[in-house]
C-alpha cells in the first residue's frame, strides 16, 4: 500500500479496468442464404435506422449450427458491415467459424448454457431440482402484525402478511403473496408485488387508499358505496381487479 | 421510577407546551417532583407560558455541552416548589441536540425527579425525534381536524417504531390521546371532528378532551398554566387528565355541548 501511493505522488494512475454489464442486440441467424439474410435484415434497419446505425451487434449461430448448417462468417460480417451496424461479437459458433471471427477482429462470446465448439450437446434437459424450487418459494413465512400500521409506516411481506389491527391512511403494506387486515384498511395495499397474479387482498373494513395485485390497481376514486367500509376480498380475473363482498 | 412523558403531535400550534406546562403544573400540585423541558430549540416558548422567561440565565443546551451544570440551569418554578423548568436554548438550532446528550440529562433528572415532561416541537425531525426517544408514555395531543389527526398517526408510528423502547425491544411506549380546542357546538354542526371520530381513525386511549377556551389564550399571555386557573373549563379538564393519569377513575366532560338557559331550565336527559 505505501508503495503505492508513493508512486501516486510521483503520477497518478492513468488506468484502471473495472467489471461493466452492456446490454447489446443479438442477432440469430436462422438460414445460412446470405441473400436472404441482407434482405431481411436491411428491412429491420429501416424500420428504426437511427436505432440501428452504428449499433454494435453480437451475432448467434446457434440454430444453424443445430442443424449443422454451414454459414460464412466473413460473407456475413461483410454484410452486417455494410448496413452500418458493428459486428462485436460472435456466439454459439463452431471451433472452425470461432477461428474466422478472430482472423476478422471479433471477439468470441461463450453465451449460452452448452460450450460453443460442442454444436451437438445442445437442449439439456433441466435439471430436475428447478421443478422442486417454486415449492420452496411458496412456502415463504407468514408475516403477522398485531399492532395498527400508522400513517408512514411501511410494511413488506416476502410471502403473505396478516395485519391484526387498522391500517392507517399513509401507511403502505406490500406483500408477495396475500394481504390480510382484520381492521380498518384505510391505507394503500399492494399484493402480489412480484408479479403474483394469483394473490387476494382480504380486509374487514374497505376504505383504501390504493388497492393493488401485481400492478394492477384501483383508487379509492374508483372505489364505488357498495363495496366501500365492507368486508371484501379483492383478486385478480382477466387483467381487471374484482372487488367482491365475503 | 421515574417516568419521561413526551408531549407531541407532529402538527404545530395544536397545543403541546400549553399542554406540557399544565400537565407539568398537575403533577407537581399533586406532590410529585417534575421537571418540564423545553424540545424547541430555536423557538423557545415553554419559559413564557410558565413565566419564567426572565429568569432564564443558562438552557438545555448549554447542559448538553458541558458549559452549565444541570443545576445552575433548572429553574424552579414561582408557583409550586416541587416543579422546574428547564428552558430551550433561543440562540441556536436543533442540531445542538445530541442523543447522548439528552439520554445523559434524562438520566441525571431521573435520579432525582419523579416525572420529566419532554415538550417536543412540531414536525417530526431531530428535536421531535429527541423529544420522544427515550419516553416511556405520550401525551398526543391532537385538534379534532383531519390534518393534525393525520400527523398525530403519522407521530404514532415514529413511537412504536423508532424510539428507544422500540429499538431494544422493550415495552411500548404507552400512548394517550388528549383532544383539544374541542368544541361541542361546532361538532354538532359538522364544522369539526367527534371524539368518537378521531378515536376510531387513531383507535387510542383517549385521557381527556380539552375545550376551545378563551381562558387558555389568557392564561398564556399571563405566563401562568391554565391548570392553576381551577374556574376555567380548561383549567378543569387538564386537572382531570391528571387525575386520570394517575390512576383516578374521572368521568369524561366538555364532550357534550353545554345547554343553555332552556336547556338547563326544562332538563334534558
Amino acid at each position: 500500500m505505501s508503495t503505492d501511493s508513493q508512486q501516486n505522488t510521483h503520477r497518478s494512475s492513468a488506468l484502471e479496468f473495472k467489471s461493466s454489464t452492456f446490454s447489446v442486440p443479438v442477432l440469430v441467424l436462422a438460414s445460412n442464404d446470405v441473400v436472404i439474410i441482407e434482405q431481411q435484415l436491411q428491412e429491420k434497419v429501416q424500420l428504426a435506422p437511427e436505432f440501428f446505425k452504428n449499433s454494435p451487434l453480437v451475432f448467434d449461430l446457434q440454430e444453424l449450427n443445430k442443424r449443422d448448417v454451414e454459414i460464412n462468417v466473413a460473407e456475413l460480417t461483410h454484410i452486417i458491415r455494410k448496413l452500418d451496424l458493428l459486428p462485436i461479437g460472435i456466439r454459439g459458433g463452431t471451433a472452425q467459424q470461432n477461428q474466422q471471427a478472430l482472423e476478422l477482429g471479433i471477439p468470441i462470446h461463450a453465451g449460452h448454457n452448452m460450450s460453443a465448439a460442442s454444436g451437438t450437446e445442445k437442449q439439456q434437459t433441466p435439471k430436475p431440482e428447478a421443478v422442486f424450487e417454486p415449492q420452496a418459494v411458496s412456502a415463504a413465512t407468514t408475516t403477522l402484525i398485531t399492532l395498527p400500521v400508522r400513517s408512514g409506516q411501511r410494511v413488506y411481506a416476502e410471502g403473505d402478511l396478516i395485519i391484526l389491527a387498522q391500517v392507517s391512511a399513509g401507511a403502505e403494506i406490500l406483500a408477495e403473496g396475500n394481504i390480510h387486515v382484520y381492521g380498518s384498511l384505510r391505507g394503500r395495499a399492494l399484493a402480489g408485488v412480484l408479479g403474483n397474479t394469483a394473490a387476494r387482498i382480504f380486509c374487514s373494513d374497505l376504505q383504501a387508499e390504493l388497492i393493488s395485485i401485481a400492478g394492477n390497481y384501483k383508487i379509492s376514486e374508483d372505489l364505488n358505496g357498495t363495496v366501500l367500509n365492507q368486508p371484501v376480498q379483492i383478486y385478480l380475473q382477466n387483467h381487471a381487479l374484482v372487488i367482491k363482498d365475503i | 421510577m421515574a417516568r419521561i412523558i413526551v408531549v407531541t403531535s407532529g402538527k404545530g400550534g395544536v397545543g403541546k407546551t400549553t399542554t406540557s406546562a399544565a400537565i407539568a403544573m398537575g403533577l407537581a400540585k399533586k406532590g410529585h417532583k417534575t421537571a418540564v423541558i423545553d424540545f424547541d430549540v430555536g423557538l423557545r416558548n415553554l419559559d413564557l407560558i410558565m413565566g419564567c422567561e426572565r429568569r432564564v440565565v443558562y438552557d438545555f443546551v448549554n447542559v448538553i455541552n458541558g458549559e452549565a451544570t444541570l443545576n445552575q440551569a433548572l429553574i424552579k418554578d414561582k408557583n409550586c416548589d416541587q416543579l422546574y423548568i428547564l428552558p430551550a436554548s433561543q440562540t441556536r438550532d436543533k442540531d445542538a441536540l445530541s442523543q447522548e446528550g439528552v439520554g445523559k440529562i434524562l438520566e441525571e433528572l431521573k435520579k432525582d425527579f419523579k416525572y420529566i415532561i419532554c415538550d417536543s416541537p412540531a414536525g417530526i425531525e431531530k428535536g421531535a425525534h429527541l423529544a420522544m426517544y427515550f419516553a416511556d408514555d405520550a401525551f398526543i395531543v391532537t385538534n379534532p381536524e383531519v390534518s393534525s389527526v393525520r400527523d398525530s398517526d403519522r407521530m404514532l408510528g415514529i413511537l412504536s417504531s423508532k424510539s428507544r423502547r422500540a429499538e431494544q425491544n422493550e415495552d411500548p411506549i404507552k400512548e394517550y390521546l388528549l383532544l383539544s380546542r374541542y368544541s361541542p357546538d361546532r361538532v354538532k354542526l359538522g364544522e369539526m371532528l367527534s371524539v368518537d371520530d378521531v378515536q376510531e381513525i387513531l383507535s387510542l386511549h383517549l385521557l381527556g378532551v380539552i375545550p376551545e377556551s378563551k381562558s387558555v389564550l389568557s392564561a398564556s399571555n399571563a405566563g401562568i398554566p391554565v391548570i392553576l386557573d381551577e374556574k376555567s373549563d380548561a383549567g378543569q379538564a387538564y386537572a382531570d387528565i391528571v387525575a386520570r393519569y394517575l390512576g383516578e377513575e374521572k368521568p369524561h366532560r366538555f364532550i357534550d355541548e353545554k345547554k343553555g338557559l332552556f336547556g338547563k331550565l326544562f332538563g334534558g336527559k
